[in-house]
């Protein structure tokens, strides 16, 4: 949504060309959520809408602590609950936070075939463009994790952009300021990261012995990520990607086969073109006439 | 419909139609299609007004295309089964290549080549629709899971430059042998042409006392 300056964007869709790449001393920045702090009180959601202007379509209750049940063009993050019976046989409450996780490698911004409509800004923020949008869907395709919508009103797709308007001027993300627990933190990813190290390993003194920080490699890593108590486990997080990356048949379809798909038509059309000029057009002459002629003539002569 | 004296029709009027509208469609489905598929060819989105409208209309133009390829196959279909003289032609495809076609066996209405293109986008023309169907996004993006959609998009790019390939060898075999596209424009070719390149098809019209494009219709050959 936010338009930073084309300086910042380290990556931009649908293009053949080198970003700028003057500015190389940006600090990568990452959003770090404690899935184990976390209370469900959907404040960050709250604060999303406030801060971004989001107000979805009430809805209905549906017999969850989800509300709304789902991501939405105007719902960029979403408290997930899930129930998970333990080893010991005792229940716990997997709140985590859904929305984009600003990957290293995003998935929507390869798939994406509009320039500029999804760009990654120098810190690593991932975000959408609208004015580029031209509403394919494509980028629903390249992500991993089930995150961008396409409004049927406008025809945009939307996504958690990180609060980059706030983070260009210093400031965190909306639902960061919320969070009341302090389960959601934000600074460089270098800290975030050893942030997240002291924290699994409190988990760990108390008894979660697969308790880890989420980052998952395949995707390069994410801007969000998640300490979970449950690290080796992640899908009982309502369903978050054991091993995330871009889907194969996406990497084939915006790799291999556009470089081979323009040579295919060029050689097609300088095959034709060599054979113009060298064998040229093929072309009726007297004799095929004449034999046309005797042949319908002598039909005619037959039926009289 | 009139025809200058002593031509073969070889298109009918609603046949010709029925194709330019096919083209018409194809032409747009390419160019739409080709501006959401490399960024290197997007200015072609320009083209419709922008991406948005490109993204917009292109499924619309794959349906009446869809619709008007259907046609084409009804109209054509009988005249493009396969035989063994076609792969006796197909055998001598180098020498249909530069020309020389004294030793060709006899062509009928349509050429092995000409079936192969037929039955190629018979075959890449539904694949395209229904491939594109489920990634309409805005009308049918939630009747197949993301997953599917990721293969049919792949499939759909992939049939498609399929059929771009056979619509340029179309297009060209047109260019190539003279008189072709006056066939497919004005509808007829002389009785020269007819010898040449499909001396079966003549013959048989000659038998019926037909002046085309199918045996036994109008029955005024020679005037």
């Amino acid at each position: 949504m936010s338009d930073l300056q084309a300086q910042d964007f380290i990556r931009i869709s649908a293009t053949t060309l080198t970003p700028p790449t003057a500015r190389n001393h940006e600090q990568e920045v990452a959003k770090l959520i404690d899935v184990s702090r976390c209370i469900g009180c959907k404040a960050c959601q709250s604060a999303c809408m406030e801060w971004n202007n989001l107000r979805p379509e009430v809805g209905h209750f549906e017999g969850s602590y989800d509300n709304p049940m789902d991501l939405e063009p105007s719902v960029w993050t979403l408290m997930r609950f899930a129930e998970w019976e333990n080893e010991k046989g005792d229940l716990e409450w997997l709140i985590r936070k859904d929305g984009c996780m600003h990957c290293e490698d995003p998935g929507c911004l390869k798939a994406c075939p509009a320039p500029g409509a999804i760009v990654q800004y120098a810190n690593g923020i991932v975000d959408f463009i609208s004015e580029n949008c031209i509403g394919c869907g494509y980028c629903e395709k390249g992500c991993p994790f089930n995150i961008p919508r396409v409004s049927k009103v406008d025809h945009k797709s939307y996504k958690c952009t990180l609060c980059s308007d706030r983070v260009t001027v210093g400031l965190e993300p909306a639902c960061v300021k919320a969070c009341p627990t302090g389960a959601i933190m934000f600074g460089s990813k270098a800290d975030m990261t050893e942030w997240a190290g002291e924290r699994v390993d409190e988990l760990k003194s108390r008894g979660f012995e697969n308790a880890g920080l989420y980052d998952p490699p395949g995707v390069g890593g994410t801007h969000v990520m998640y300490v979970l108590q449950h690290a080796d486990k992640p899908a009982i997080y309502a369903g978050l990607p054991e091993d995330p990356h871009i889907s194969e048949f996406v990497g084939f379809w915006k790799g291999l086969i556009k470089p081979v798909a323009l040579a295919g038509m060029a050689f097609t059309a300088a095959a034709a073109f060599l054979h113009w000029i060298t064998v040229g057009p093929n072309t009726v002459d007297a004799e095929d006439d004449h034999h046309a002629e005797e042949l319908i003539r002598s039909a005619k002569e037959k039926s009289a | 419909m009139t025809y200058p004296k002593g031509t073969i029709v070889r298109a009918s009027a609603l046949t010709r139609i029925n194709h330019w509208l096919t083209a018409g469609c194809f032409v747009l489905l390419v160019l739409s299609g080709l501006a959401m598929f490399h960024p290197l060819l997007f200015w072609l989105s320009n083209l419709f007004g922008g991406g948005q409208w490109t993204r917009a209309v292109h499924p619309w133009i794959g349906c009446v295309l869809f619709v008007s390829y259907l046609g084409l196959i009804i109209q054509f279909w009988r005249d493009n089964l396969p035989g063994m003289g076609d792969v006796r032609w197909l055998a001598k495809i180098n020498r249909v290549i530069v020309n020389d076609e004294e030793d060709v066996p006899e062509v009928s209405r349509f050429n092995a080549g000409q079936k192969l293109v037929f039955w190629g986008m018979a075959f890449l023309v539904p694949v395209l629709f229904f491939t594109g169907l489920t990634v309409w996004e805005v009308y049918f993006g939630a009747y197949t899971s993301i997953e599917t959609q990721r293969v049919t998009l792949l499939i759909h790019s992939l049939c498609a430059i399929g059929a771009i390939i056979l619509w340029m060898i179309h297009v060209y075999a047109a260019i190539w042998v003279s008189g072709s596209m006056r066939a497919m424009t004005q509808g007829y070719v002389t009785p020269g042409w007819a010898w040449r390149h499909h001396r079966l098809w003549l013959r048989r019209l000659v038998e019926t006392n037909s002046r085309g494009p199918t045996p036994g219709a109008n029955h005024d050959l020679g005037r």
